[in-house]
């Protein structure tokens, strides 16, 4: 992908922390393929929380092991309105049905988000993404380091210049959670919850601990994502929205200052 | 026009012809292979068809999972059902000695089996787990006679696609596809834990697929169709869960 590039582009696509940033001007900052499957998963996750959340409505409760239901004790209950009858929830009614919509776009929704992590994720091998945009650097690995870029960003600080080009650490770790535990542990759990799949599969969900265990972890690694985008979107806040949103949609950044 | 535009043309129009035409023909190559869902043309059609095309590569021969005895659930839930009208009560008042099921269509020798007859037929037991759209489940043992032995039995024709299958309950309707149909562990399940199939639990007769969701294990079955197309059934779409929107395989 890299041999491609033309070489002034290749330039700015090397850019590190250790640049330096004022000998390049209003240029490149994401490459296309970044800024399209960056926004197709956006569209995927939020279908996906959507139609999830409304799934959930039909049995607000959470089990552990394989087996779960209404006769049985749950280790965790919503106690949100139900979209069935047969969940006591204590409230006086009974929310309408949606669940038919709700699963068939759940799981078109996460045929995209699969594919679109296809594509991000060869391109981030083949083209270097992953080891130049998210490996953090050995010596940005430090204690010090991490509970230097831990503080700034508990301080809302504004970041520096260098940021307009390159993740800080504590961004690269968090970007490699999503991408490399949390997403791939959503589509094993989800998969583990289907009959079909498990029966090709069993191990996909004997080794989670059983369907309704697949389910809660479904559910928990959802909050951590959930947490994830807010985290994120208050983060590019702090960061210059304007500056940030331009380099997502067109690619491009213009350096402070300027 | 330029060279290198009018090649940028020129490659970019063969691209697009033989995207074009590599999706028409894996469409057909789907379609032959029974890959394309009922429900494919419907607004989420295109991640339903993958998502059955994929399982249907992946389990055309798999088996559910079974569970070892002391797995099965003490505590089994039964949604409940609407009322299920006279002729079920005058039925099970007499203890459904008078349950009939009919089986016909694409079959050479269309039948009308009794209970008695169907419980005198082989069968097969396994403990496997019900699963609901909406997230619960249970595991039960299930005990009753395999559909494909049924579907020998009256002679099913090589042409038929789907089974089509009915509750007493109007409107209470399911279709599945011949790898489901033919699988071992799909039963005709007149037994549950081994005491006859509660009413609750669909009994006398219940339609057991277990590598899909309970909606598609239809209670009180008393018809099977064999078929080569759904479109005349309902809306075409392979049941009455379809009809109201819900996706008609349901191995997810």
């Amino acid at each position: 992908m890299n041999a491609t590039l033309p070489i002034a582009d290749r330039a700015t696509h090397q850019l590190s922390s250790s640049n330096p940033v004022s000998a390049v001007p209003s240029t490149q900052r994401h490459s296309a393929l970044v800024r399209v499957t960056h926004w197709l998963t956006t569209l995927a996750f939020l279908a996906l929380l959507l139609s999830g959340g409304e799934i959930l409505l039909s049995h607000p409760r959470f089990y552990w092991g394989e087996t779960g239901n209404v006769n049985m004790r749950p280790w965790l209950n919503l106690h949100v309105p139900s979209s069935r009858r047969a969940v006591p929830t204590g409230y006086g009614y009974v929310l309408p049905d949606q669940n038919g919509w709700s699963r068939y776009l759940h799981f078109e929704a996460a045929w995209l988000a699969v594919g679109t992590a296809l594509l991000y994720g060869l391109f981030g091998v083949f083209s270097g993404h992953f080891r130049r945009n998210l490996f953090p650097a050995a010596s940005d690995l430090s204690i010090k380091e991490l509970g230097n870029s831990l503080l700034r960003h508990l301080r809302f600080e504004r970041p520096g210049n260098e940021e307009v080009w390159s993740y800080n650490v504590l961004q690269r770790l968090s970007y490699l959670l999503v991408i490399f535990v949390l997403f791939p542990l959503m589509i094993w759990t989800g998969l583990a919850m289907s009959m079909g799949f498990t029966s090709a599969f069993p191990l996909s969900v004997r080794l989670l601990g059983g369907q309704q265990t697949a389910r809660s972890l479904h559910f928990l690694v959802t909050i951590l994502l959930v947490l994830f985008l807010f985290i994120h979107v208050l983060m590019v806040l702090v960061a210059g929205f304007r500056n940030r949103m331009r380099a997502m949609i067109t690619g491009r950044a213009i350096p402070p200052g300027e | 026009m330029n060279n290198v535009s009018r090649r940028k043309f020129v490659t970019t129009g063969l691209a697009v012809a033989a995207g074009a035409s590599g999706i028409a023909v894996a469409a057909k190559i789907a379609q032959h292979h029974g890959l394309i869902p009922p429900d494919a043309g419907v607004l989420y059609g295109p991640g339903e068809t993958l998502t059955y095309a994929a399982q249907r590569l992946l389990t055309r021969h798999s088996m559910a999972r079974e569970f070892s005895r002391d797995q099965i659930s003490t505590n089994p839930f039964a949604n409940p059902v609407d009322p299920l009208g006279d002729e079920f009560t005058r039925l099970h008042a007499a203890s459904f000695v008078d349950w009939q099921l009919t089986v016909d269509g694409m079959v050479t020798r269309p039948a009308t089996l009794s209970l008695a007859e169907i419980r005198s037929f082989p069968i097969t037991t396994h403990i496997t787990m019900i699963g609901c759209e909406e997230g619960w489940t249970y595991i039960g043992e299930w005990t009753g006679v395999p559909l494909s032995y049924i579907l020998d039995r009256v002679g099913a024709l090589p042409q038929a696609r789907y089974v089509v299958y009915r509750s007493i309950q109007p409107d209470w309707w399911e279709s599945i596809d011949m790898a489901d149909a033919l699988h071992p562990q799909t039963l005709v399940a007149h037994r549950m834990n081994g005491n006859e199939l509660p009413v609750p639990f669909g009994g006398p007769l219940r339609l057991r697929v277990p590598r899909q969701l309970g909606y598609k294990n239809v209670k009180y079955l008393n018809h099977i169709t064999l078929t080569d197309t759904l479109k005349p059934f309902g809306k075409g779409l392979g049941g009455a869960d379809p009809d109201g929107g819900y996706a008609w395989y349901a191995g997810i």
